[in-house]
């Protein structure tokens, strides 16, 4: 079998993606350039909320890694996220230095919980790079143990999606616990500044907005890659004929961890690139709802996609902004009703609505291609 | 002399006024004379010889004692006021310290204990277990011990007699007593016996040898107790975890169907109990204590329309992809809970337990059954046996099973399988609705109550294995009494996560559950 060393996207989905960057790319120069009251002004509200989308996106883009191509549901990646932001978080904590309510140099909660010194495992984490190696190995090597057991036993299907919601609800309680050493409730906020810079000034703004836009098309591209890739083809097998697959003497395990792992790792990083932008993390953003919301996002862009599962994210949070803000008690029948009518009319989400084409991409006649040599 | 003369001048007028100043009769006056007096020991053995004699003439004395109404003259003679009040010139109250007025109340109800009503006996003998037990006391306590007949009262009596005998100067007496008091099973005597072993406080080697003894059988059986108490909260949230789970066990066990509104479906059975109870308090306020009877067959038959309702519209269109089930049916699960919250109002609303639901049961001594964690016990058991007998003995439990496990076979011998999908599914969520009206006796009926109460229900299913109605039993009843085991050593919180944990380990270890069907797929 030829693997030509294709480009990644075809040429529309090419030109769209550049122009979209570009557009994004150009928010927080706006920002900064124009002063606030002018026409072409964004202001810090529109910037922040763009960049939580983006790692709402990038969320939805790992699960979408495993649910659509793998046809792994998780029903925890909310944890990976929170555990990323966790992580990201501690150091944030730490950056407060003594500029805190209690004036000491321990974060305020441990103040107030009276303790004397830093628990063990926040050792280290005044080192932004330190914090930002955790942010990739606590949800990797979680996603690693809890993923090899799983796989090993056979888990799979709607199994798989309740015990990890079940991991994900068992980790909030423990959040949520002061003792815990998270600060429980209220878990991490009132960050001040990230490496010597103002936390909340423009251009700080702009540096993290930028960032989280890299490494979106980074993710996205690397994705992209890793689905055509003939490990890609593997994992889309696994989500087929999983026994098939067996039989022909692959062992899933490997190939599923691997893919599990990323997307946890890429989970992580969409949550630690969260908590500067949106300035608080919290035990209740593990919570299962959060779980299924991503989910969500991904059915309603179309799984299998990767871009549906950007587009789902930007769309569905686009309407809770919308909707939180203009009928607040309706936002939940809506989403409600986002569920039930996506799953049952439009199971291959807002791309597969798109008009049938004239010509099939090169990228789909190439999987077709690989489909019929298969057979 | 002249003395002399007025008494038999004074006793004449008496007989003539009838009897205006009373010297108890039939009461030595020896017994009297030293509660006239000012040795504050010698009144307090003064009452409790009074209340040892325990004829009607000394509770006399001694109620006039209590009610100031006991007055001695100068001579130091006792008497009574007459019914017209009259009293012999220059008599004062006998005034009645706080010392001497717990004694007073100790020998009365040492009276009491021969009293006819059960009740009556059981208070007084409380009432001088509470007081400070004094050896004068302990010859009517013995006696009322040897008469009585109610088994309550004679515990508290031999308590007492016990703690009477820990005062005794004999060290045989005290021996018994303290192996009494270990038998007694009562912790709240372990200060006593605690006492006992101090140094310097007992003398004889043998009394002490029993009362530790003694101690550690109080403390045995305070475990067993104990134990016992965390066996039956265990029980109590096994039915509550069985009861929100056995609607799952149907919906997802049988049909495969990952319902994950199921708690919202335990919210409208909560939600209907509470219409049905303002219902009852608005129509017919005087039976309002039997809502409850009327609240459980329309809690079924409102979630069991509200889950066909669902399965017709929703859920049958999704048969055969169980992960897109899960989503279309936490969306109405969202639906559900807002249209809730929009409805009744995002606050928890009050449903009342029923009066004879109130209290509670004494075992063991000191431990305490409440009325409404045995009727959820009960009602979990009947349900369980109501929901086995339908799916084993009846026809349309055949049809369900058939259905499930072959479903085109059963098509093609003429089951109406659309309509058995429909009806296994209104079961299941029927049962939930009876769920519903169990968990609005326990805990708060808000709009949230489903999301407490779902992700336990799964892990139930999944732990005892899909399909197996005695694997949800167990299941249920195990991890109730795992986690109220665990719970004193590791606080809730942690239970509840080390709970969770062990099920993600175990269904890795067996992905089928506790009871899995044996079967050669690779699947």
């Amino acid at each position: 079998m030829t693997h030509p060393t294709q480009a990644l996207f075809s040429r529309p989905a090419r030109y769209l993606l550049v122009a979209l960057v570009v557009v994004a790319a150009l928010l927080p120069l706006l920002h900064l350039v124009f002063p606030p009251g002018h026409t072409l002004h964004i202001s810090g509200y529109t910037l922040a909320l763009v960049g939580k989308f983006m790692c709402y996106a990038l969320a939805a883009l790992a699960l979408d890694l495993v649910w659509g191509y793998t046809g792994i549901l998780s029903l925890g990646h909310a944890l990976f996220f929170a555990l990323g932001a966790y992580a990201h978080g501690m150091y944030l904590m730490r950056a407060i230095g003594r500029d805190g309510v209690y004036g000491s140099a321990l974060p305020d909660f441990m103040v107030f919980l009276d303790w004397q010194e830093l628990p063990w495992f926040w050792a280290f984490t005044d080192s932004f790079w330190y914090c930002m190696v955790l942010v990739v190995l606590v949800p990797g090597v979680l996603a690693f143990v809890f993923g090899y057991f799983a796989f090993r036993s056979r888990i799979k299907g709607v199994y798989f999606s309740i015990i990890t919601q079940a991991l994900a609800y068992a980790c909030m309680l423990l959040f949520f616990r002061n003792d815990t050493g998270f600060g429980g409730n209220n878990g991490f906020t009132d960050f001040r500044r990230i490496l010597g810079h103002d936390i909340t000034a423009p251009g700080t703004r702009a540096v993290m907005f930028l960032v989280t836009l890299a490494l979106l098309v980074g993710a996205l591209c690397l994705c992209r890659w890793l689905v055509a890739s003939r490990l890609g083809r593997v994992l889309q097998g696994v989500r087929d004929a999983e026994p098939r697959l067996m039989f022909i003497g692959y062992d899933p395990l490997w190939f599923k961890l691997f893919v599990w792992t990323l997307s946890a790792v890429l989970c992580g990083i969409a949550g630690a690139l969260y908590v500067p932008q949106v300035g608080i993390i919290n035990p209740s953003e593990m919570s299962p709802a959060n779980s299924i919301e991503m989910v969500i996002w991904v059915a309603v862009g179309g799984r299998g996609t990767l871009i549906g599962a950007i587009l789902g994210a930007f769309t569905v949070n686009g309407l809770k902004s919308w909707f939180t803000a203009a009928f607040p008690d309706l936002w939940l029948f809506a989403l409600g009703m986002l569920f039930i009518l996506v799953t049952l009319f439009m199971p291959k989400g807002m791309l597969g609505l798109r008009l049938p084409r004239r010509r099939a991409s090169p990228t789909a006649l190439r999987e077709k291609q690989a489909l019929e040599e298969a057979a | 002399m002249t003395m002399h003369v007025l008494r038999v001048l004074l006793a004449a007028l008496w007989l003539v006024a009838g009897a205006a100043w009373a010297t108890p009769a039939g009461v030595a006056p020896a017994l009297l004379a030293p509660l006239a007096g000012d040795d504050p020991d010698a009144r307090v053995t003064a009452v409790a010889s009074l209340g040892a004699l325990g004829t009607p003439q000394a509770a006399a004395v001694l109620r006039a004692l209590q009610d100031d109404a006991l007055y001695a003259t100068a001579e130091g003679e006792v008497g009574i006021a007459g019914p017209d009040g009259s009293l012999p010139e220059g008599a004062e109250t006998i005034m009645v310290n706080n010392r001497l007025r717990v004694a007073i109340a100790a020998a009365l109800s040492g009276m009491d204990l021969g009293a006819p009503q059960p009740a009556r006996r059981l208070a007084a003998a409380r009432a001088m277990l509470d007081g400070e037990p004094d050896p004068a006391q302990s010859a009517p306590a013995r006696r009322a011990l040897v008469q009585e007949t109610d088994d309550e009262v004679r515990a508290v009596l031999a308590l007492l007699v016990a703690r009477i005998g820990l005062q005794s100067n004999d060290p045989a007496e005290r021996r018994t007593a303290a192996v009494q008091l270990g038998e007694s099973g009562n912790a709240a005597q372990r200060p006593l016996l605690q006492a006992l072993l101090e140094p310097g406080f007992e003398t004889d080697e043998s009394v002490r040898v029993a009362a530790a003894t003694a101690l550690a059988a109080l403390d045995s059986r305070q475990r067993r107790a104990d134990l016992a108490g965390r066996l039956f909260q265990g029980l109590s949230l096994g039915s509550v975890l069985l009861l929100a789970a056995l609607g799952l066990a149907i919906t997802f066990g049988l049909m495969g169907v990952i319902n994950m509104a199921h708690g919202e479906l335990l919210m409208i059975g909560a939600y209907t109990t509470w219409l049905v109870q303002s219902l009852f308090r608005h129509y017919l306020p005087e039976s309002v204590d039997w809502y409850l009877l009327a609240a459980l067959p329309a809690a079924f038959l409102v979630a069991a329309l509200a889950g066909m309702a669902l399965e017709r519209t929703v859920i049958r269109w999704l048969y055969g992809r169980p992960l897109e089930t899960l989503l279309a049916t936490w969306g109405i699960s969202l639906v559900l809970m807002q249209g809730v919250r929009t409805l009744f109002g995002a606050q928890n609303v009050e449903v009342a337990n029923p009066a004879w639901m109130a209290g509670g049961v004494t075992v063991l001594g000191s431990l305490v059954l409440p009325y409404n964690r045995i009727a959820i016990i009960v009602f979990a058991a009947l349900v369980t046996a109501a929901v086995w007998l339908l799916l084993n003995a009846t026809r349309l439990g055949l049809f369900v099973r058939a259905v499930m496990q072959n479903r085109r076979m059963a098509d093609c011998v003429g089951v109406p399988t659309g309509c058995i999908d429909m009806l296994t599914f209104g079961l299941g969520s029927g049962i939930a609705g009876l769920g519903g009206v169990a968990l609005s006796q326990l805990g708060n009926v808000g709009p949230d109550l489903g999301q407490a109460y779902i992700i336990d229900s799964f892990m139930v299913v999944v732990l005892g294995g899909v399909g197996q109605l005695a694997g949800t039993v167990i299941a249920a009843l195990g991890l109730g009494e795992l986690t109220k085991l665990l719970e004193p050593f590791t606080g809730a919180v942690l239970t509840k996560i080390g709970i969770l944990v062990f099920i993600v380990v175990f269904i890795q270890r067996r992905p089928q559950g506790l009871f899995a069907l044996k079967g050669r797929s690779v699947e």
